[in-house]
């Protein structure tokens, strides 16, 4: 079987990497709210802004990593 | 298995990239979007302007929907960033910036638009310059020129050895980085949320044009997915109007801050 490289699958195939970090970022944070809402259910709506906060900030990696896809494909 | 699909009839499967985003023009210099955009500011401006011409003590429908949204985007985004005695200034724009954004990503959820307008970078990458213009304006318009820069660059409770890599960091974090991640974020949100859109409604629409009767099957879980995937982006649409209007809010009250 012969496997050809192109650009646009090697650009699919980092973006791929390049989401990992941002999603164990995500995970990360949603994580912390979770067990924070357990451990104090009324300071929910508090952690809840925070989370979208910190969560814009590193979602910003995995769009960027999006974008390039498009600029490198 | 493209070429295997193929060989069973039926065109080849164009998948959707940034040329579903090219529309023909309507008149000379005037496109889809372009319409779109001047349509949400006819929107935004006639729906204020009449919501805030008869205001009754009892709320009608209106009133009560503008009233919703100047509440929600003075205590839920105004007072969580910005210091409550310099906040007033700063309503009209936070919250006219709001709608706009939310009306305009909505563009892509209403039936017979079907596109958001915010999936074009230019429009994005505009309101995202306002908002660099904005805030550097107000900080140096409150702290002076130097002061500003001083305060922002060259903390005073920060070490001296640690500005050698601190300086540059906040220069390019603060100066360069957060007009390019505010336009890429709002952009390449809406424009990935309409590319899946497009993908699984494509891909439903090529599975029932397949000429074997098994194929024809798999399109209805696409359509499916299509339907859900469109509520998921309602959920993302609404969030990115908040979180830009958040975090031009953040960069004003930071820039008027004194101080860390």
């Amino acid at each position: 079987m012969n496997i050809t490289l192109t650009a646009p699958g090697l650009a699919a195939i980092g973006y791929g990497l390049a989401a990992i970090g941002p999603g164990v970022g995500v995970g990360l944070i949603f994580a912390a709210v979770i067990n924070g809402t357990a451990r104090q259910p009324e300071a929910q709506g508090k952690l809840i802004g925070i989370a979208w906060q910190t969560f814009v900030l590193v979602e910003a990696l995995a769009l960027l990593g999006f974008v390039l896809f498009f600029l490198a494909s | 298995m493209g070429a295997l699909v193929v060989a069973e009839g039926g065109a080849q499967f164009v998948a959707p990239g940034p040329q579903s985003f090219l529309y023909p023009e309507i008149l000379p210099g005037v496109t889809k979007p372009v319409l779109q955009i001047a349509l949400a500011v006819i929107l935004v401006g006639a729906f204020y302007v009449i919501a805030s011409g008869r205001l009754k003590l009892v709320p009608g429908k209106g009133q009560f929907i503008s009233e919703y949204l100047y509440d929600f985007v003075r205590n839920g985004i105004g007072r969580e960033q910005i210091a409550a005695k310099d906040l007033r200034p700063y309503l009209p724009l936070l919250l006219t910036m709001f709608t706009f954004i939310l009306v305009n990503n909505l563009f892509g959820f209403i039936p017979f638009f079907q596109l958001p307008t915010m999936a074009h970078i230019g429009f994005p990458l505009g309101l995202a310059l306002l908002s660099w213009v904005l805030f550097m304006f107000v900080g140096i318009k409150r702290h002076g020129f130097v002061h500003y820069f001083g305060k922002t660059l060259f903390p005073p409770d920060v070490p001296k050895g640690v500005l050698v890599l601190f300086t540059p960091i906040e220069f390019v974090s603060t100066f360069i980085f957060r007009p390019i991640t505010l336009t890429v974020r709002l952009f390449a949100t809406m424009f990935a949320g309409h590319i899946m859109l497009l993908v699984f409604i494509e891909g439903g629409t090529y599975f029932l044009e397949q000429s074997v009767i098994g194929i024809k099957f798999i399109s209805p879980v696409a359509y499916v997915m299509a339907i859900g995937l469109s509520f998921l982006e309602l959920l993302i649409q609404c969030l990115q109007a908040y979180v830009f209007t958040m975090l031009t809010a953040n960069y004003i009250g930071s820039a008027l801050a004194d101080g860390h």
